[in-house]
């Protein structure tokens, strides 16, 4: 009985709850699970399945509105995302500054597995430096852990979830063991003009890091390096792995994948965690409390049941939030005693600083090489094929680019399905076309367009948190959080030199750029909040009068409360964080069994 | 977003037309400070059912009188009419697409129902000042003789600069339109949106074209 009711979960006796079902709660229940831990996973959205309910093959005009995106369903009518977006029904939050540059957009998934549904699949490890940058640069804050600590977890997510790529021994981008990565799909032609015109202007190209599935997992030789020793979970997950299919090179992953060909957490981390026996999930559970025993230990978790809009209580051995960065952060902060009046875990008067999102800047060019290109299958693996890693480390540290941080490139065109937009705003390369004209534009320019996208890292600040708003409620009647937030020059800096670097590729490829280079980094950057990539809030360190929790995601002040999404970062290197998140929860869910094992918890 | 297929919607979103595909940041109003979620009246939600077709007027009532019907098939088959490769806009359903856009209850189509039937408004007034009768009516060379003076924004004199936006705008969602038709698809020829047992990269002949081989 993995679904379950309110009133069943509070009588049942658990070992952890688990709050959030995405990358986070998902990698935790499951390696809790797969090691015989009882898991009660809570989630505030509602039950949902991507077999059943992924529009695979839908056309544009089956859409309301050819697809396009609306306040409802706002990247687009088939989008995974369900109950989400930057506004939330009932949902409301507060932001200090309204204007780009000081404001902070934040987005929700309600819905069973978050974000992981809607993802760009994209993959990749942090580095070395990313987890010292401070003593690196002397900026930010070092991780407690080192990468040697976290690479064994790296492989073991990438050989669970399936990630393309290849190991290419660049510097701070690290190579996988042997036989973790699946192979990368082939380029499309516009990734190998890229590829040959960025590498004359000193800029690598590599194969993309996503989770799909290129071909089948491998179900023999993987379940015993994921569970040396438990015969139990390398059955269950062999089992799996065969059940889920390789890509078929056909439909976008943003819409989810009812084949199981790429990673959300419903389709790969839920259904192995569900059939070991030891998940109960309830969904509708909006978690808004960490209840305290009187021994100072967590007792479990306060939600509203979003059905019935009643108060429940659910009690564990040991709490793990998930629920994302900054819900998490809020979860903590709203949960007051007189021993916590500024909220749990907030003895350092550190939860909810240092908030981090991913510096992010785009760029398209109309390339004439690839027009009227005979036409030909490019829908692909559905996302990226391949990518630039950050390339200039030798030159920032000796401080010639004056911003400390990198970037790296996705990148893409080709023909894939037309959209709304496929032969719209075409006035700047047909003179105002029309009739059989336009036609014949339309023909040649479709396919032509490659589009740049810089994701760089943010170094944390003071001025860029959040805390809880003194007034305003959502419709329970929880305090919702207030949003501060800051860029510094590393981060515009970095923005306009995205600006320049993608001109510089386009042009080197015979291209011409649409609309105009922002050399102003303040209007080249993307608001906070909008890459999707919030981390911190939380942070892990070495001193508890510096940090939230340890370096095993334990908070300071609460022994049996734990963190697995983004907010421990204390860093948000340019690596999308996804895979970190994943790596990160699967080594504090091993902590967590060892100390249940030795009756710490 | 990443998250997501950026490419694909950065693409999508052309310069001109920013609200097309995705919301896009820098311009505009600044948010409210409070930044909650305002139901739209009448919009499907935030959960609609995704496995089913929809149809122009199954979720909020059109607005085309026969009058601007006849206006908005004769301007979308004078910037898309019928060649040997494809129908014609209003051929391949356009107009119904146009009124479904046009009527729907959310920010981006309001602020273009206002564009689009203001700019009727307009080209029939025209057509009758210039040749006594409506736009629907006119032969070829006087449709073009309007629309040349409309259908390039950075050329367009200033008392035809609002009808040149006007113009940018609809055959934007013309085109719009027509290109996620099958019809419009096959003349693109898109040949995706099947499975694959595999994926082999693009052909030699295309590798040829650009000089990669």
């Amino acid at each position: 009985m993995p679904f379950i009711t309110s009133a069943i979960a509070e009588k049942n006796q658990y070992d952890v709850i688990v709050v959030g079902s995405g990358a986070g709660g998902g990698q935790m229940a499951y390696a809790l699970t797969m090691e015989g831990a009882r898991v009660l996973m809570l989630e505030a959205g509602r039950k949902y399945d991507p077999v059943t309910e992924t529009p695979m093959f839908q056309t544009p005009e089956q859409a309301p509105l050819r697809e396009a995106g609306t306040s409802d369903k706002r990247f687009g009518f088939f989008d995974a995302t369900v109950d989400g977006g930057w506004e939330v029904p009932g949902e409301p939050y507060v932001q200090t500054r309204a204007d780009a540059a000081g404001r902070f957009d934040w987005w929700r998934a309600r819905m069973l597995g978050g974000r992981t549904n809607h993802w760009a699949r994209i993959a990749l490890r942090n580095g070395p430096y990313d987890f010292k940058p401070y003593s690196r640069d002397g900026l930010g804050f070092d991780w407690p852990i080192s990468y040697e600590e976290m690479a064994p977890y790296y492989d073991k997510v990438e050989l669970l979830i399936g990630v393309y790529g290849t190991n290419d021994g660049l510097e701070n981008t690290p190579d996988s063991s042997p036989g973790c990565l699946l192979p990368p799909p082939k380029p499309l032609v516009s990734d190998l003009l890229i590829a040959q015109r960025a590498r004359k202007l000193g800029v690598p190209v590599i194969a993309g890091h996503r989770a799909v599935l290129t071909q089948q997992l491998n179900w023999k030789t993987s379940p015993a390096r994921l569970h040396p020793g438990n015969p139990t979970a390398q059955k269950l997950i062999a089992a799996d792995m065969q059940r889920r299919a390789a890509c078929f090179w056909a439909t976008p992953c943003g819409r989810g994948c009812s084949i199981r060909a790429n990673y959300q957490s419903p389709t790969v981390h839920l259904p192995p965690a569900l059939a070991s026996g030891q998940l109960d999930i309830l969904t509708d559970a909006m978690v808004h409390e960490v209840t305290l025993g009187k021994d100072g230990r967590a007792r479990g978790v306060r939600f509203v049941d979003k059905r019935t809009a009643k108060q429940r209580d659910v009690t564990a051995r040991a709490v793990v939030l998930a629920a994302s960065a900054c819900e998490s952060v809020r979860i903590l902060l709203n949960s007051k005693s007189a021993q916590f009046p500024n909220g749990l875990a907030n003895s350092s008067g550190k939860l909810g600083k240092y908030l981090m999102d991913t510096v992010g800047s785009s760029l398209v060019g109309q390339i004439p090489l690839l027009e009227s290109l005979p036409p030909h299958n490019e829908d692909g693996a559905g996302g990226g094929h391949m990518y630039s890693p950050w390339w200039l480390y030798k030159e920032q540290l000796t401080g010639k680019l004056g911003f400390a941080r990198g970037y790296h490139i996705e990148f893409g065109g080709g023909r894939g399905m037309p959209s709304l937009g496929t032969a719209a705003g075409l006035e700047w390369l047909t003179g105002g076309s029309y009739g059989a004209k336009f036609k014949e534009d339309a023909r040649r320019y479709y396919g032509s367009f490659v589009g740049f996208s810089g994701r760089g890292q943010m170094i944390p600040n003071e001025d860029s948190y959040c805390e809880t708003d003194p007034v305003v409620q959502d419709q329970w009647g929880i305090p919702v959080l207030r949003f501060h937030w800051k860029w510094s020059a590393h981060e515009t800096r970095q923005a306009a030199h995205m600006q320049k670097t993608f001109a510089e590729i386009i042009e080197a490829m015979g291209g011409r750029v649409r609309g105009h280079v922002e050399t102003d980094g303040a209007k080249a950057i993307a608001p906070g909040g909008r890459i999707i990539h919030e981390v911190g809030g939380a942070i892990m360190g070495a001193d508890p009068k510096k940090s939230v929790t340890n370096k095993w995601c334990q908070t300071w002040d609460v022994k049996n409360l734990f963190l697995a999404d983004g907010a421990p970062f204390p860093s948000n290197a340019d690596k999308n964080p996804t895979l970190t998140i994943m790596a990160n929860a699967w080594r504090v869910a091993d902590r967590i069994l060892e100390r249940m094992r030795r009756k710490e918890l | 977003m990443d998250r997501r297929t950026t490419i694909k919607w950065m693409l999508a979103a052309s310069a001109s037309v920013t609200s097309l595909k995705e919301p896009a940041w820098g311009a505009g109003p600044p948010a409210p400070l409070t930044t909650a979620y305002v139901p739209t009246t009448k919009g499907y939600g935030t959960d609609p059912k995704l496995l089913q077709v929809y149809r122009s007027g199954g979720l909020w009532p059109l607005t085309f009188t026969p009058e601007q019907r006849r206006t908005a098939t004769a301007l979308s088959d004078f910037i898309i009419p019928a060649d040997a490769t494809s129908p014609s806009a209003s051929q391949a359903g356009i107009v119904d697409f146009l009124d479904e856009w046009i009527s729907a209850p959310y920010e981006t189509q309001r602020q273009d129902r206002k564009t689009v039937l203001d700019g009727f408004k307009w080209l029939v007034d025209e057509s009758m000042k210039r040749f006594g009768k409506c736009f629907a009516s006119l032969n070829e060379a006087q449709q073009r003789a309007i629309c040349d003076d409309i259908c390039y924004v950075p050329e367009a004199k200033l008392q035809f600069e609002k009808a040149a936006k006007f113009f940018a705008r609809y055959r934007d969602l013309t085109a719009g339109g027509f290109y996620t038709t099958p019809a419009g698809r096959k003349d693109l020829q898109y040949v995706g949106n099947t499975p694959l047992p595999s994926f082999e990269g693009p052909p030699i002949e295309v590798l040829k074209r650009v000089g990669l081989a």
